[in-house]
């Protein structure tokens, strides 16, 4: 399969306010088409940074970032982002119907057209009954159901999520995680999706990117040989899935106590 | 007790206001009356309400009072326009924020009767006079909270509308405007209460056609009941204007203070 996804070398240093501070020192990965890719590191690692820098909302400091070929310097076509502060990602002066649509206008897609894609994005989070709601009207579950229907509607080739379950309930986790993989094999969508929680990591991922601690370089590429039909129950109980977890647990363990790769 | 507090209390604001209008003008009727102050200078209530009713059979007091309100009007519509866009453009551009912003606050103290010999001196009594007068002092109120209201959009759904490649003018349409408008409502409210004294000041001082002038004809050929029931009008109407402008206020706020009570 091919590259989409090129992060060659990525350097990120916040500076201003008389002081600097180094988010991200060297990250080399490539994400293959179709692919879907979890990202862990502890809290602080520069996740959220890395994202931004891909989505063109950051400039880096250094290295290189490609989208299917071309380099990154501003948003680019063709990709959608889950914000980690979802329930603020949304417009609250639109209803959830609108919220969908306004990205399919800027898209310039005709009325029927959004329409179609709007109806079968709610269908898809489950959220039909509450397209004319304003999103402060529901839950943190479902206002974030609602930004990744967004995020579908928009039919993207690849679909950033950062943290998007981190403020819901086990059980409500647990349906989105389904959500997202359902979501991804119906679309044929690359995803890149950051979490700190490992089981989620593994439970969804191919692979699972390890992130170093801040200066953040990557610790270790784990890939996640699982079948691809995947079920909460079964999954989580199965041998092979407990041990990926404990060697990625141990990695982000030893990313906490500072450990990196080659003494960099 | 609570139960049957809630009635009172909502009752009592009004009721405890009127009680004074009531007071107020029970004293300046006993005034005059007992003697205690020159009926010349400051005659009974019952009276100026008389001369009031006399006024209202008059086709002069309406053209006046068409002029009045043409005026204001007028002046409260393009302050409106030259601060709402002044503001966004401004606000949206950080650059000319920081150009823009000493300016602003040396200009805004400078009262707005201050222009009244340079304005006497370009375009007499006649409207214009009053318009300048009235736009250069609503102005300010309306580009300073549509300035608050550009800098209050969240980083957010800022960043959202980027990463979903809104066009600058669908940035403003659809983030900047709703966010700025509960804002622009507030400016209106403030801009109205201005624009009106303005108008009476530009009237009464520089004999610009309207109620002001009435009244200044009326105090220097003596008419003292008249006087007092023009300024009694005067008085009203400035009631009515600021009742307006919150009910308008209230109900363009409304989504805005139901988000802010869900959020918080
Ligand atoms: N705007 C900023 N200015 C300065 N430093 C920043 C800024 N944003 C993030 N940082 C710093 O960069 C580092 C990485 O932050 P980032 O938000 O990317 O972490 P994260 O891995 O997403 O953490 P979390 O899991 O808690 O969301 C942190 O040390 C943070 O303090
Ligand atoms: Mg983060």
């Amino acid at each position: 399969m091919t590259v989409i996804l090129d992060v060659n070398g990525l350097a990120k240093t916040y500076t201003g306010h008389g002081r600097s501070v180094e988010a991200v020192r060297d990250l080399t990965f490539q994400i293959r088409k179709g692919e879907l890719v979890c990202i862990v590191g502890p809290s602080g690692a520069g996740k959220t940074t890395l994202l931004r820098c891909i989505s063109g909302l950051l400039d880096t400091s250094g290295g290189r970032i490609s989208l299917d070929g071309t380099a990154v310097t501003g948003p680019p076509a063709g990709m959608a982002v889950v914000f980690q502060e979802y329930g603020r990602s949304l417009f609250p002066w639109l209803t959830v119907r609108q919220n969908i649509e306004l990205p399919l206008k800027e898209k310039g897609l005709g009325r029927s057209e959004r329409a179609a894609k709007i109806d079968a994005a709610l269908e898809a989070v489950g959220l039909r009954d509450s397209a004319d709601a304003h999103p402060w009207q529901l839950s943190g579950g479902m206002q974030q159901r609602v930004a990744i229907a967004r995020a579908v509607a928009y039919e993207p080739s690849v679909l950033l999520m950062d943290e998007p379950f981190a403020a819901v309930d086990a059980q409500t986790r647990a349906d989105l995680e389904d959500l997202v993989r359902r979501l991804w094999h119906q679309l044929g969508v690359t995803v890149l999706f950051v979490t700190h929680d490992i089981d989620e990591s593994v439970y969804l991922g191919q692979r699972v990117l390890v992130l170093s601690n801040r200066p953040t370089v990557i610790l270790e590429d784990v890939p996640v040989d699982l079948p691809d039909e995947r079920d909460q129950l079964g999954t989580r109980s199965s041998a092979a899935f407990t041990e990926i977890r404990t060697h990625v647990y141990e990695l982000v363990q030893k990313a906490k106590q500072g450990h990196r790769p080659g003494g960099r | 007790m609570s139960v049957l507090a809630i009635p009172v209390d909502r009752w009592r604001r009004p009721a405890l206001g009127l009680l004074g209008v009531v007071l107020a003008a029970a004293v300046v009727e006993a005034l005059p009356r007992l003697g205690l102050v020159d009926e010349r200078f400051l005659p009974p209530f019952s009276r100026m309400v008389t001369g009031l009713t006399e006024q209202l059979a008059l086709a002069e007091f309406w053209t006046a009072l068409g002029q009045t309100l043409g005026g204001w009007a007028l002046g409260l519509a393009i302050a409106m326009i030259a601060g709402v866009l002044a503001g966004v453009v401004i606000g949206s551009v950080p650059l000319l924020r920081a150009i823009t912003s000493s300016t602003i606050e040396f200009l805004r103290p400078i009262p707005s009767v201050a222009l009244i010999p340079l304005v006497v001196l370009i375009y007499g009594s006649r409207l214009p006079s009053a318009l300048i007068l009235i736009v250069y002092a609503a102005f300010w109120q309306v580009l300073v909270q549509v300035l608050y209201g550009v800098a209050d959009v969240d980083p957010v759904v800022r960043d959202t509308a980027r990463s979903y490649r809104f066009s600058r003018w669908g940035v403003i349409r659809s983030v900047v405007w709703p966010t700025t408008l509960p804002y622009v409502v507030t400016g209106f409210r403030l801009a109205a209460a201005v624009a009106l004294i303005l108008e009476i000041t530009a009237e009464l001082i520089i004999g610009v056609p309207g109620l002001g002038r009435s009244i200044g004809v009326a105090q220097s050929s003596g008419a003292v009941t008249e006087t007092y029931a023009l300024v009694l009008f005067v008085g009203i109407i400035g009631v009515a204007v600021n009742g307006f402008a919150r009910a308008v206020e209230k109900r363009t706020l409304r989504w805005h203070t139901s988000v802010r009570r869900d959020l918080a």
